[in-house]
């Protein structure tokens, strides 16, 4: 006969054991296994440009523009420039009509309306389509309006309708986290429901649309994809000066750089994609910034 | 309140708009070619002077790469994600999130790079000696598999820790270790949340451009082995994109045409994610 005590005994080591088994002790090494090959691979990625670059990350990366006969002295001007008009233009048009479309969909549309499921379900699906039929869809947009297709404008309108979905999950979800007591206070004190949205939902909601605009805008400027097909934008020798301006941006060129055959080339893409990973680096520090420090607690 | 609703019917007219800017061109592709032809022909040769419009080599060019993808991101991000939830304490967690995170922010031009200058050359050739050229479909397929582990960790991530907690206490209490609970209790009652971050990491590996165009090399060929070089879809478009194609050509309708196939690929898969994801609400 085995006395209670004993069995608890036994159990307990039994268990210990069986953290301890050659089986778990396999597996958890696999897990760790797992972390740490995605923590290597962004280690070597960082580490591999950072050391090809590092050369080349001078001033004339940021002064001159990129050449054919002379690949050593090449530098990122026009993209630099590009990608700053580009950008501006893309949350000029994205974040507002995103915000927007937020807003109706979490505060006034009634979700039993067919038109208001058909625009939910799109705006999911829009979220998961491919970056580069972007780019087909501005082509074939611009070829409709009879619109040059190298321009900033069709390269601001297609990343905005690129970001879009993105901005209007990020506004939805900061206006669901204010509180539903701000509203009826609101409503109660005589505000009409657009007033209410305007003077109390909407800046409550700052900080979260914020946060998510800017982490929206981050991916914009490394998407190249959607850009390939508004076609030619890769020796940009001129500063972009307007929205009907041929331009070119950091990812186009980095692409255009990548698959030339010269050293010379790799080295200067390498350096931009320092610079850009920096600028990438600072928006999402500043987006982490804004959620921590201006994140309202409810 | 007006302008409110055409701002969100605006998403509305952005999908009709893709579906007409990629149909009109692929009407007149179609009229040319005939779609049996390009669904089912091994030769894909648009630009030269016997041309062919077969778009199965671009097809197995997609096929390889996201296969490897899929072969590296699935195992490694799942690992990560099941590490995350069931293992590890939450400090740990505060420093390996945020790098999943960064590695999810990367632009996929700089994975790209990536592949070329690195794990070709000195991963491929230099350690593990294998015989690649420049280009091939392995290369650009583990940093295509490395770009979507985030995809899989955190979504997998997210589903594993919404299994109620009462459900390992369970299985604790019946005595069952930390590996057994995890692969007997909670992996599956999150399979469908599982399912579906791999799903939407399949769809991603599809519709990625910039790694397989400037990886994977640019001769569209049926691909039969992963150190051979080959052209994806993506790849097909982004090529041609940047080179001559007056609208109204047949290159430009071409690239059109090929668009218009990769658009509803992606769009059953979303839609397939869609339904395993709307599964998983009526688990709990």
């Amino acid at each position: 006969m085995t006395g209670i005590g004993q069995l608890v005994a036994t159990e307990l080591r039994a268990e210990r054991h069986g953290e301890r088994s050659p089986a778990s002790i396999v597996f958890l090494i696999s897990l760790w296994g797992a972390m740490a090959f995605a923590v290597l691979c962004l280690l070597v990625l960082l580490v591999d440009s950072f050391l090809d670059g590092a050369p080349r990350l001078d001033i004339e990366l940021f002064t001159r523009y990129t050449s054919q006969v002379l690949p050593e002295r090449a530098g990122a001007r026009a993209a630099i420039l590009g990608s700053a008009f580009v950008i501006a233009l893309t949350a000029i048009l994205a974040i507002p009509l995103g915000i927007a479309a937020g807003v109706y969909l979490e505060e006034f549309a009634d979700a039993r309306r067919w038109y208001n499921k058909l625009i939910e379900v799109n705006i999911s699906n829009l979220a998961a389509v491919p970056a580069i039929i972007y780019g087909m869809l501005t082509a074939g947009f611009a070829l409709a309006i009879g619109m040059e297709r190298r321009v900033v404008l069709a390269g601001g309108i297609a990343l905005a309708l690129l970001i879009l979905p993105v901005v209007i999950i990020a506004t939805r979800e900061a206006i669901r986290s204010v509180p539903q007591e701000i509203r009826h206070g609101s409503l109660a004190l005589g505000a009409t429901p657009l007033q209410t949205v305007w003077r109390q939902t909407l800046p409550g909601a700052i900080p979260g649309i914020a946060t998510g605009s800017i982490l929206a805008l981050s991916r914009a400027l490394g998407e190249a994809a959607p850009l390939l097909l508004l076609g030619g934008l890769v020796f940009v020798n001129y500063d972009p000066d307007g929205l009907m301006s041929g331009f070119t941006t950091l990812p186009i060129q980095i692409f255009n750089w990548a698959s030339q055959p010269q050293q010379a080339f790799q080295e200067v893409a390498s350096a931009a994609i320092i610079l850009m990973l920096v600028l990438l680096l600072i928006m999402n520090a500043l987006a982490i910034v804004i959620r921590n420090r201006y994140q309202n607690r409810w | 309140m007006g302008l409110l609703k055409a701002a969100a019917a605006l998403s509305v007219v952005v999908t009709v708009g893709i579906f007409v800017s990629l149909l009109i061109p692929s009407i007149q592709f179609f009229r040319e070619i005939s779609p049996w032809d390009f669904l089912t022909g091994s030769r894909w040769a648009p630009t030269f002077n016997n041309p062919d419009f077969g778009v199965l080599p671009l097809i197995t060019g997609t096929l390889w790469t996201t296969a490897i993808g899929l072969l590296i991101a699935v195992p490694i991000g799942l690992g990560a994600a099941v590490f995350l939830s069931e293992y590890a304490h939450e400090r740990v967690r505060r420093v390996f999130k945020p790098i999943l995170e960064v590695l999810a922010g990367i632009p996929s031009v700089v994975y790209g790079y990536f592949a070329v200058f690195y794990v070709t050359p000195v991963l491929l050739q230099s350690l593990f000696g294998i015989e690649v050229g420049t280009f091939s479909v392995l290369s650009a397929g583990i940093v295509l598999g490395i770009m979507i582990i985030p995809t899989v960790a955190s979504l997998s991530e997210d589903s594993l820790s919404a299994v109620p907690r009462s459900l390992r206490e369970g299985s604790y209490a019946l005595g069952a270790n930390t590996m057994r609970t995890t692969l007997r209790v909670v992996f599956p009652a999150a399979i469908s949340g599982i399912t579906a971050s791999i799903v939407l990491a399949l769809s991603r590996a599809v519709g990625e451009t910039m790694i397989v165009a400037l990886a994977a090399g640019t001769a569209a060929r049926v691909v039969t082995s992963p150190t051979e070089s080959g052209q994806s879809m993506t790849g097909f478009i982004a090529q041609t994109a940047t080179g001559e194609n007056s609208p109204g050509s047949l290159t430009y309708n071409t690239l059109f045409a090929v668009g218009l196939l990769l658009f509803v690929i992606t769009f059953i898969i979303n839609v397939i994610a869609g339904i395993i994801v709307r599964r998983i609400r009526e688990v709990y």
